[in-house]
């Protein structure tokens, strides 16, 4: 059984996906990184059965219903709770402390997919005691997985690993007190998401929204050329507090780019600190 | 026809960590081309790993960031929980999609990656393992006329990997642990 994806899409017939994804709708993916989309559209031909190029391209440009779709596909969406407890672990130890001294704390999740980031960093603030003064924005692309994580339904077949890496987290509490199991799905706990807003934007094209202590936005940026990685940067650097704290994935780096000067790192983990 | 090799790729489950461990000391440290090394193993940080193949090897044993630029007389180990794809001959990429055939990293998608980019100067060597990870990136490796490399399935650990790989991929080469640093050596010509 052949499990890797053949080659329906050649590399000419790509870059004519994304122009016409563009132009036609508005969506620009011609800044991301050819590998993963390749891979990506290949996937997307053998799931909904298109054999040619020719196939995928007409039902893109005339079925508009199969856009959504198309970005929910070609984008990766995989996520979990408290993935890299390491990272959750500096947050808590590192960064919490810096953020209780302001009176209200806003962070923005950027590409949050299913929300299983935005739940864990609820269940932190609460375990900080810090709750109750944020308010989590947690953003996508993607119309279909924002859905869901307004939903805060997951697979009980999950939570075992995830108890595990709140635990590696330095979480104390019972894992399972946060969520009701009902049959193999749980569902989360409603008042971890009275302080979260969930709403579309696109990094490529949106503009900055607001002001915010902490920026996360892991495992997003590897999806993007190095241009455009500069130009998140900016878009972040823009929307961050004068000392506030961005937080990447982690083989994700502020490292390369234009604005290293302006940022510390404040951990191994790939948390930085604005110094101007 | 003379291939000449631009990446050498080394994939391996299941009881491949002590032939690394037999080969990377043997290695030249004027090794002409990166190293890439895809293990499967429990998503620990990678610097425990990194660390200990540092103590095997004078060549420098590199971490793997995202977009990097490749360079020779390197060896680089794909982090846990990402796929490793390469862009163009200098750069790679992390990819933390799906998990193919329950591996992340997987074997199969780096070597399928590598045989779209390198062509007929990757090679691939497939070690010790208890999965058919890597058979069918062998397979494309093959396809784009690289060179096919498996470890000599008397010799491994456990040999289903190296096995499943000469059943089903017309392979160019099988060795023994012993032979694989000069083998490795000898490509760099
Ligand atoms: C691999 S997931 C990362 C999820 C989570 N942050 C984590 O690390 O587990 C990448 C997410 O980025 C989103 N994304 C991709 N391109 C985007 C863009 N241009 N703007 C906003 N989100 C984007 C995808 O829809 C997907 O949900």
């Amino acid at each position: 059984m052949f499990m890797l994806n053949p080659n329906i899409i050649k590399d000419e017939e790509l870059e004519i996906l994304l122009t016409d994804v563009s132009s036609l709708y508005g969506y620009d993916f011609t800044q991301y990184s050819r590998a993963s989309l390749k891979r990506r559209l290949n996937r997307i031909c053998v799931i909904d059965k298109f054999t040619s190029f020719a196939e995928l391209r007409y039902n893109l440009i005339h079925h508009p219903e199969y856009l959504q779709r198309f970005i929910e596909e070609i984008t990766v969406n995989v996520t979990e709770m408290f993935r890299d407890p390491s990272f959750y672990k500096a947050l808590r130890e590192k960064v919490f402390p810096k953020l209780g001294t302001y009176p209200f704390i806003r962070i923005w999740l950027a590409g949050c997919a299913t929300g299983e980031e935005a739940y864990s960093i609820a269940i932190l603030l609460k375990e900080a005691n810090l709750y109750n003064r944020s308010l989590i924005y947690a953003t996508d692309i993607n119309p279909g997985v924002l859905e869901k994580a307004r939903k805060g339904i997951f697979p009980i077949s999950q939570m075992k690993q995830y108890s595990e890496n709140y635990i590696l987290s330095g979480g104390a509490a019972d894992f399972s007190q946060y969520y009701t199991a009902n049959y193999d799905m749980v569902k989360f706990d409603t008042d971890l998401k009275e302080k979260m807003i969930f709403s579309t934007h696109n990094l490529v094209s949106d503009s900055s929204f607001n002001e915010f202590q902490l920026i996360i936005c892991r495992n997003v940026l590897i999806y993007f050329e190095k241009e455009l990685q500069n130009k998140v940067f900016k878009l972040f650097n823009d929307s961050l507090d004068n000392f506030g704290f961005l937080a990447l994935g982690a083989k994700e780096t502020i490292r390369f780019s234009n604005l290293e000067n302006h940022y510390k790192q404040v951990v191994t983990e790939k948390i930085w600190k604005k110094i101007k | 026809m003379v291939k000449r090799t631009e990446i050498f790729l080394i994939g391996g489950s299941a009881g491949s960590l002590t032939v690394l461990l037999e080969v990377l000391p043997q290695l030249n440290d004027d090794i002409s081309f990166p190293i890439i090394i895809i293990l499967h193993r429990k998503s620990h940080p990678d610097s425990v790993l990194n660390a200990l193949l540092s103590n095997y090897t004078d060549l420098e044993v590199c971490e793997v960031e995202d977009k990097m630029t490749l360079k020779s007389r390197c060896i680089y180990l794909v982090p846990p929980d990402y796929h490793l794809l390469f862009e163009d001959k200098h750069t790679v990429s992390l990819d933390s999609s799906e998990k193919l055939n329950y591996s992340r990293p997987s074997i199969d998608v780096t070597f399928q990656s590598a045989a779209e980019i390198f062509k007929e100067s990757a090679a691939a060597l497939l070690l010790s393992g208890a999965n058919a990870d890597g058979v069918d990136g062998l397979q494309y490796i093959k396809q784009n006329s690289g060179l096919v490399v498996v470890q000599e399935p008397g010799t491994a650990e456990v040999d289903y990997m190296p096995k499943q790989a000469i059943s089903q991929v017309k392979t160019d080469h099988v060795l023994r642990p012993d032979q694989m640093a000069g083998f490795i050596n000898r490509l760099c010509r």
